[in-house]
C-alpha cells in the first residue's frame, strides 16, 4: 500500500497549477480545484500509474445558499491498488454548466443525472441528461435547502374523474420543526398562533 | 428478399413479479433479442437523504433500515462509524463484536433472498420455500435483539441499544451448526442443475475492466475476478480480527455471481462461528453521557443523568463541523454515507451511496444482445433493491 502522504504529494508536484488546496483527514485525501479542470484531473487520476484512481464511487452536491457560489460539487474516487480514497471538491454557481465526465467514467451517467435532478446543476455534453428520481413531470430540485420538506404537490387517485391527480400539499397539521437549541420557545407556528 | 423487420417496444414492471421491486424497464426487441434498456427508477423515491437533513442524528438512523430491507443493520453500521469517526468514539469491543455478528447475519439474509429469488426467476421454486424458512429465523434473532423483525433501529453511534438477551447466542450458535447444512441442500438443487446451469453461465458476461469502470461492488465486482473486499482491504470495527476468506469469481457471469454468494454465506457462517466463540464481556456502548442515553436506573437517582436524557431525546447530541465517506461492505457491495455535519444536531448533508444503484445502471450494457427471458436472469443476478436504488 502507497502511503497517504507520498500520494498527496505526488498530486500536488504532477497538478500544481491545477490543486487549489489539499489536505489529509480521516485518511482520504481532500483536493479542492477548479471547475474547467475538473475533466483533467479526474482523467488524470484514473490513468496515472502512480494513482490509479480507477473506480468512481459517486458524485453528489452540497448547497450553500447564503453563499455567493451556492453549490459544491463532490467527486469521490478510489483506488484498489493503492487502496485510497480522494475526495474532489469544486465549487459551481447556480446556473453554470459543468464538464461531465461520462466519457472517462460510464458510471457517471446516472450519478451526474441524479445530481441534475436533485440540485438542477446542468453538465455539458452528457448523453441523456433527463430526470432520474423524482416523478414525471416533477418540477423544482428537492435537496436544494430551498425546497420544502413536505414538497408542492401530493398525489391520489380521484373517484370523480376516475384518474389520479396531483393538487397542492394540504397537511392536517403543521410539520413541526422544534427549535432545540432553546427548548422553551416551542415551534415558529405555535408563536406565530398566538400572536394573533 | 430481404424482410423488413421492426423494432418492438416493451414496457416490463413497474409491477412485475421478476422486477424485484417497482423497476419500469424499457426495452427495445428485435425479434426475442433485447437491443436497448432504459431502466426508469425512482418509483420507490421517498426522499430519504432530505428527510435526514432534518432529523437529528438519532432519528435518522431508522432511515437506513428501509434502505436495503433485506439487509438493515448493515447500513445502520456505515452511519454510525460516519458519526463514530468524526466524534472520535472508541467503540466498546463487546460492541464490535454484536455488529460484526449482526452483520453477517445481515449477510446471508440477504444472500438466502438473491440467490432463491435468482432461482426462482428461472424456474425453480422449491429453493425459495427452504431458503425463507432460515431466514424467518434469523429475522427471530433481530427480533430477540431489537423488538423488530425488518426495522431494527439497532445500531448507535458508539455501539448498539442493547446487550444480547439472555440465551440468544446459543439460539445463533445452534443455528449456525444446522445452516451449512441448508446451504448444501440449496447447492444440490443448483449448483449442478442442467436448467439452472443453461440459464445463468455465460449470461450477463462482466470484464475485469467493465466491472470498474461502471463502479461495480461487492459480489459483481468478486464474480468478475477483482479481490476486493472492505472487511480485508479497509476494515472496520473489529473484522481484522477474523479469519475468513473472500470467494472470487472467474467469468463474470450470472453462474459466478450465484456461487460467490453461496460461498460467501459459508464465510459468514464462519466469521459468526468466531464471533461467539469469543464473543466478549463488557458494556455495549460508550459511555460518553453526552452520545449515549443513560440505563433507566440511574435516571431515577441521577440528576445529571435525567438532563442527558432529556437532551438527547429532543435536541440529540450535536456533530462537530466535518465532512466525511465512510464505507461498509454491504451483502450488495460498498454502501457508503458521505456526511457533511455543521456541529447542530441535525447532519447538514447526508449523501446514500447504494451499490444497487450503480449496478442497474450497467442494465443495458449487460444485456445487450441477449434474449428477452435472460432480462430476470441478470436482473437477479445484480441482487437489486429498489429501497436503496430509489433512496
Amino acid at each position: 500500500m502507497q502511503n497517504i502522504q507520498d500520494l498527496e504529494k505526488i498530486l500536488n508536484s504532477e497538478l500544481n497549477t491545477k490543486i487549489k488546496s489539499s489536505f489529509i483527514k480521516h485518511n482520504q485525501i481532500y483536493l479542492k480545484i477548479d471547475e474547467v479542470d475538473l475533466t483533467e484531473v479526474i482523467l488524470f487520476l484514473k490513468t496515472n500509474s502512480k494513482t490509479k484512481f480507477r473506480q468512481l464511487i459517486d458524485i453528489t452536491a452540497v448547497d450553500f445558499p447564503e453563499n455567493e457560489i451556492r453549490f459544491k460539487l463532490v467527486y469521490l474516487l478510489l483506488s484498489h491498488e493503492f487502496n485510497q480514497r480522494i475526495i474532489i471538491e469544486i465549487d459551481v454557481k447556480d446556473k453554470e454548466i459543468v464538464g461531465s465526465i461520462t466519457s472517462i467514467f460510464p458510471a457517471a451517467n446516472w450519478m451526474e443525472r441524479e445530481v441534475f435532478d436533485m440540485y438542477g446543476i446542468d453538465f455539458k455534453d452528457h448523453p441523456d441528461l433527463r430526470r432520474i428520481l423524482t416523478d414525471y413531470g416533477f418540477e423544482g430540485h428537492p435537496l436544494r435547502k430551498d425546497f420544502p420538506l413536505t414538497g408542492h404537490n401530493e398525489v391520489r387517485y380521484s373517484h370523480e374523474t376516475k384518474k389520479v391527480i396531483y393538487e397542492p400539499v394540504k397537511l392536517e397539521q403543521n410539520y413541526r420543526n422544534f427549535d432545540y437549541e432553546s427548548p422553551w420557545e416551542g415551534t415558529k407556528y405555535i408563536k406565530e398562533q398566538t400572536k394573533e | 428478399m430481404a424482410k423488413e423487420t421492426k423494432t418492438l417496444n416493451l414496457n416490463f414492471g413497474p409491477q412485475h413479479p421478476a422486477a424485484h421491486g417497482v423497476l419500469r424497464l424499457i426495452l427495445q426487441l428485435d425479434g426475442e433479442i433485447v437491443e436497448k434498456a432504459d431502466p426508469h427508477i425512482g418509483l420507490l423515491h421517498r426522499g430519504t437523504e432530505k428527510l435526514i437533513e432534518n432529523k437529528t442524528y438519532t432519528q435518522a438512523v431508522p432511515y437506513f433500515d428501509r434502505l436495503d430491507y433485506v439487509a438493515p443493520m448493515n447500513q445502520e453500521h456505515a452511519f454510525a462509524l460516519a458519526i463514530e469517526k468524526i466524534l472520535k468514539i472508541e467503540v466498546p469491543i463487546r460492541a464490535q463484536y454484536i455488529r460484526v455478528m449482526f452483520c453477517e447475519i445481515g449477510r446471508i439474509l440477504s444472500h438466502i433472498l438473491n440467490v432463491t429469488t435468482q432461482a426462482m426467476d428461472v424456474g425453480a421454486l422449491t429453493p425459495t420455500l427452504w431458503g425463507f424458512e432460515e431466514r424467518e429465523i434469523l429475522m427471530g434473532f433481530y427480533e430477540k435483539v431489537s423488538g423488530s423483525r425488518l426495522h431494527a433501529n439497532y445500531f448507535r453511534a458508539g455501539g448498539v441499544h442493547q446487550d444480547l438477551p439472555k440465551g440468544l447466542d446459543k439460539e445463533i450458535g445452534n443455528f449456525c451448526e444446522r445452516f451449512p447444512k441448508i446451504i448444501n441442500d440449496l447447492e444440490l438443487l443448483l449448483t449442478d442443475n442442467r436448467i439452472f446451469k443453461q440459464r445463468n453461465v455465460d449470461i450477463g458476461v462482466v470484464s475485469k475492466q467493465d466491472a470498474l469502470d461502471y463502479s461495480f461492488s461487492g459480489v459483481m465486482l468478486r464474480g468478475s475476478g477483482v479481490p476486493w473486499d472492505l472487511r480485508k482491504s479497509q476494515p472496520y470495527d473489529c473484522y481484522e480480527q477474523f479469519e475468513f476468506k473472500i470467494p472470487v469469481g472467474k467469468n463474470g457471469d450470472c453462474y459466478d455471481r450465484y456461487l460467490c454468494r453461496i460461498e460467501e454465506m459459508k464465510e459468514s457462517v464462519n466469521i459468526i462461528n468466531q464471533c461467539l466463540a469469543n464473543l466478549p464481556v463488557g458494556p455495549i456502548k460508550t459511555d460518553d453521557g453526552k452520545i449515549s442515553p443513560p440505563p433507566k436506573k440511574e435516571i431515577k437517582q441521577s440528576m445529571e443523568a435525567l438532563i442527558h436524557h432529556f437532551k438527547l431525546y429532543t435536541e440529540g447530541y450535536r456533530v462537530d463541523k466535518d465532512e466525511i465517506y465512510t464505507a461498509v461492505e454491504a451483502p450488495k457491495g460498498e454502501f457508503g454515507v458521505y456526511l457533511i455535519s455543521d456541529g447542530s444536531s441535525k447532519p447538514y448533508k447526508c449523501k446514500i451511496r447504494a451499490p444497487g444503484f450503480s449496478h442497474l445502471q450497467a442494465m443495458d450494457y449487460l444485456i445487450k444482445g441477449h434474449m428477452l427471458a435472460d432480462v430476470p436472469a441478470v436482473l437477479g443476478s445484480m441482487d437489486i433493491v429498489f429501497g436503496e436504488v430509489d433512496r
